[in-house]
């Protein structure tokens, strides 16, 4: 059939990815809905996405996906025609029809077995805004006249009768027409009328007479006796009638069939004279309704009552026109304006291997230009200046092989909105979720493993960070609560920041569980950036109870290893009565970043360039020493903290003469500065991160590898935990070695 | 016998199988997103056939029907209508547009290869 390896299989695929797009347009548009708009674009957006969710899932035999489908746009349906209001119920459910719905899609994909409970449940809360509806009898199987059929591909063979066309069959002789009892051919006397209709939908009687000859023996004699006289003739008007006799094995059923297409815009006599076979001679042309059905071949055909292999009935002997329905009004025309992007589809394998070999080639261009230099070549030489130019391509192929990995935070977004709705419902909760800057990219892989720290977050949000409904009106705030979700672009890496206006972390309380749990001495005195960082602690959940909702075992600390897996960091804000906060920090990419080359103690160490905010050498008098261990650093008027890296690092003890040294001014995320000293500069390049494996365990303030151009291997650092890590452990007095776990 | 189709419809997973579905009877296939884009190709090719799904944004089915009859020179090219509905009303109003026939998705690719076949010279 086709060269491809199987098609079917590829499209499959296609559809499933394409029920991704038309679910995330689905949830758009019910959220448009949500927020009052009513127009009719809208719904239909909403209608188009269902259905075609139906039409693909029939063609690969999703049974129960269909099922649903079709009753969810049944009821949108009812919208569509302005028969059902929009009411928040009715929303309530669609979003729950819709959830369900992108469940149903997953199940179909991956072959699971189908929630029988769930789909009953939502599809009678569906079947209740029908009501009345005649299209609705009780027995649900029933009503579906869209029965979903496999579809084979293999064009050689029967292609399985479905219920759409299984009486065309007008051309070669088909295996699965059985002989009958009586093999011998049969005797047809056709007479054929055309009516104007018939012209205007451009069927042509000429190919109708073609097909019938396909099925045997033909004599065709034109009946030219309406002719009008030429002065009469209005050429739009037929008047031809052909008399046919076909000798054929052909079932009558398989005639009519011919003709099913122009039922209604002729006349038609199909008289059999074939042996006493069929109960009646006369058979109304298209009406293979007749008795003769249930020995005839198509065995498949009763089933499919709206199928067009068995017509419903006409009465179609009276010969009349075909009443012409009024014509469709015509639809609003959609003015979205249409995004006329080509799209290719890769197999994101494809593009890992690419991105790999980037990676390779920056690491081969680092070594390339280190020999070079080594050379001794004159920078203003042709090789040096072809370097440079090589660089720069690099990065080009880089950026770009990047930002096909990169995908508008949206989808994930979106499948925040359901939870939000999941948890609110199940803890009794008003809660809205306000999204900004969802179509902010992000690194697919990053999005795919954000999603269950995101989820857990946010269940977290709606459980323990806003106050039930009672308390936040004795609080004076609406009884409806907040969550924000938000992505942005910052200064080289991607913030999410999840917030809710609840009551905020009860510090004291927290502060009381770790000490319960012995988690910190009872006598430790924390900030409130410590205290807040306790919920990352393992074992630490602030619920007295565990809910059914966020208790599940998973506490903020896996959270807290999840983002930290994907090179990120998360902090904490809160407010009393104001609500928290949760920020978290990532890189762009997974796998190359630009990386400041630094020296300690014999130790050369990479350091992400973009939080490198200035670099100065040490003079004498430079450095303030506050306690012994714990120095600032003059920066312009202001001082700033100091930590030696290599001391830090457990590379040397504290230096007594830093004069000389060079020192990283390194930016925070919360705005304020540290210094950090190290011996030298060496280079600033971009470097390929080679995740470290996790037998290395996770070494505080320790991101990840990388290969310089020399083959040797250098540590990534991640210095806002080295900062942080340090300046806790000179804060805090006794609990130190247990606190730095938790603060991140 | 080798046809040249025109394939409307907003679906990529059913432009693919219709494709799918003509290439190895020989057909050649244009595609098109929906009506509006369905005419827009339309004036570029001399289809034999042009097979159009209903429920499609911008310009629906009908609306698609409506703008190719009203071009004289497609008067009476062949027109089949996919549909997941093979509710007779559904038919009728296809039919008062101007479809030659119809097609119920999902569909059998040998029955839409014999339909095309049989609707167009």
């Amino acid at each position: 059939m086709s060269e491809q390896n199987d098609p079917m299989a590829e499209i499959r695929a296609s559809f499933f990815i394409e029920c991704e797009e038309l679910l995330e347009s689905l949830q758009d548009g019910l959220q448009i809905m949500d927020e009052g708009a009513d127009d009719s674009e809208t719904i239909n957006i909403v209608f188009r996405a269902v259905h075609s969710i139906k039409g693909g899932a029939g063609a690969f035999g999703l049974e129960f996906l269909v099922r649903f489908a079709h009753r969810y746009e049944t009821v949108l349906d009812e919208v569509r025609a302005e028969r059902l209001a929009v009411t928040p119920e009715a929303l309530k459910v669609f979003y729950q029809a819709a959830d369900h719905l992108s469940d149903l899609v997953r199940i179909s994909r991956d072959n699971l077995p189908a929630p029988e409970e769930r789909t009953q449940a939502l599809l009678e809360a569906l079947s209740a805004f029908l009501g009345d509806s005649d299209e609705l009898a009780d027995a649900p199987e029933e009503e579906i006249d869209f029965k979903p059929m496999g579809i084979s591909l293999d064009l050689g063979t029967d292609g399985g009768d479905g219920p759409d066309l299984a009486d065309l069959e007008g051309l070669p002789p088909l295996p699965p027409l059985p002989e009958l009892d009586a093999p011998g051919t049969r005797h047809y006397q056709i007479r054929f009328t055309p009516m104007a209709e018939l012209f205007e939908t451009g069927n042509e009687p000429a190919l109708l007479l073609r097909n019938l000859q396909a099925l045997g023996e033909m004599h065709v004699t034109c009946d030219t006796s309406a002719v009008p006289e030429l002065a009469q003739l209005v050429p739009e008007i037929p008047h031809l009638t052909w008399d046919i006799t076909l000798e054929t094995e052909a079932e009558e059923a398989e005639i009519a069939s011919i003709f099913e297409f122009v039922e209604g815009l002729c006349r038609l006599d199909i008289i059999s004279d074939a042996d006493a076979e069929p109960p009646g001679t006369v058979i109304a042309a298209v009406d293979p309704t007749a008795p003769e059905m249930p020995e005839a071949a198509e065995a498949e055909v009763p089933q499919a009552p709206e199928g067009l292999s068995a017509p419903e009935p006409l009465p179609e002997q009276e010969k009349e026109p075909t009443a012409k329905p009024a014509p469709a009004p015509p639809k609003p025309a959609a003015q979205a304006p249409p995004t006329a992007k080509t799209i290719v589809r890769v197999d994101i394998d494809r593009i890992e291997r690419l991105v790999n070999l980037v990676g390779e080639l920056v690491i081969n261009q680092a070594m390339l230009s280190q020999s070079l230099e080594q050379s001794g070549l004159s920078p203003h030489s042709d090789a040096m200046n072809g370097l440079e130019e090589f660089q720069r391509l690099t990065r080009d192929i880089q950026d770009s092989v990047m930002m096909i990995r990169a995908q508008p935070v949206k989808s994930l977004f979106q499948r925040m909105s359901r939870i939000v709705r999941e948890a609110s419902g199940a803890v009794d909760k008003d809660v809205r979720l306000i999204v900004h800057g969802e179509d902010t990219e992000v690194d697919k892989t990053v999005i795919e493993r954000l999603a269950d720290p995101l989820t857990h977050m946010i269940r977290n949000a709606v459980d323990h960070g806003l106050e039930s409904k009672s308390a936040r009106l004795a609080a004076g705030k609406p009884e409806q609560g907040q969550v924000n979700l938000s992505a942005a672009h910052r200064s080289g890496r991607v913030i999410i920041e999840i917030s809710d206006d609840g009551a905020g972390i009860n510090r004291p309380k927290v502060q009381q569980l770790a000490i319960d749990k012995g988690l910190i001495p009872p006598d430790a005195v924390l900030s409130d950036t410590e205290i807040d960082n306790l919920l990352f602690m393992p074992g630490f959940s602030t619920a007295d109870k565990v809910s059914d909702l966020s208790g599940r075992g998973v506490g903020m600390d896996v959270v807290r290893t999840a983002i930290q897996a994907l090179g990120g960091r998360i902090t904490t804000t809160s407010q009393p009565g104001e609500g928290t906060t949760f920020s978290i920090s990532l890189p762009l990419t997974l796998a190359v970043l630009d990386g400041m080359v630094v020296e300690v103690a014999d130790e050369t160490l990479v350091l992400p360039l973009n939080v490198v905010v200035e670099t100065l050498t040490l003079e004498a008098g430079d450095v303030q020493m506050l306690r012994p261990g714990r120095n600032v650093v003059r920066v312009r008027s202001g001082f700033v903290p100091l930590l030696d890296l290599g001391g830090a690092l457990g590379y040397r003890a504290p230096l007594e003469d830093m004069t000389g040294a060079v020192v990283l001014l390194i930016g925070q995320e919360d705005g304020s500065n540290a210094a950090l000293m190290i011996d030298n500069i060496v280079d600033q390049r971009q470097v390929v991160i080679k995740g470290l494996d996790e037998s290395f365990h996770r070494a505080p303030g320790i991101a990840a590898a990388t290969i310089l151009g020399d083959g040797q291997i250098a540590l990534i650092l991640d210095p806002s935990d080295i900062i942080s890590n340090a300046m806790s452990a000179h804060l805090t007095v006794a609990p130190q070695t247990r606190a730095e776990g938790a603060i991140a | 016998m080798s046809l040249e189709i025109l394939a409307v419809d907003d679906s990529r997973t059913m432009r693919d199988m219709i494709r799918l579905a003509l290439l190895p009877a020989g057909f050649t296939v244009h595609t098109a997103d929906d009506g509006v884009h369905g005419v827009e190709v339309l004036d570029g090719i001399e289809p034999d056939a042009i097979i159009t799904d209903i429920n499609m944004p911008r310009m629906d089915g009908f609306g698609f029907i409506d703008a190719v009859r009203g071009q004289d020179r497609h008067r009476a090219t062949p027109i089949l209508v996919l549909t997941t509905e093979a509710a007779p009303e559904l038919k009728q109003r296809a039919r008062a547009a101007g479809a030659t026939g119809w097609i119920v998705k999902p569909f059998d690719p040998e029955k839409l290869v014999k339909a095309l076949q049989m609707i167009a010279s």
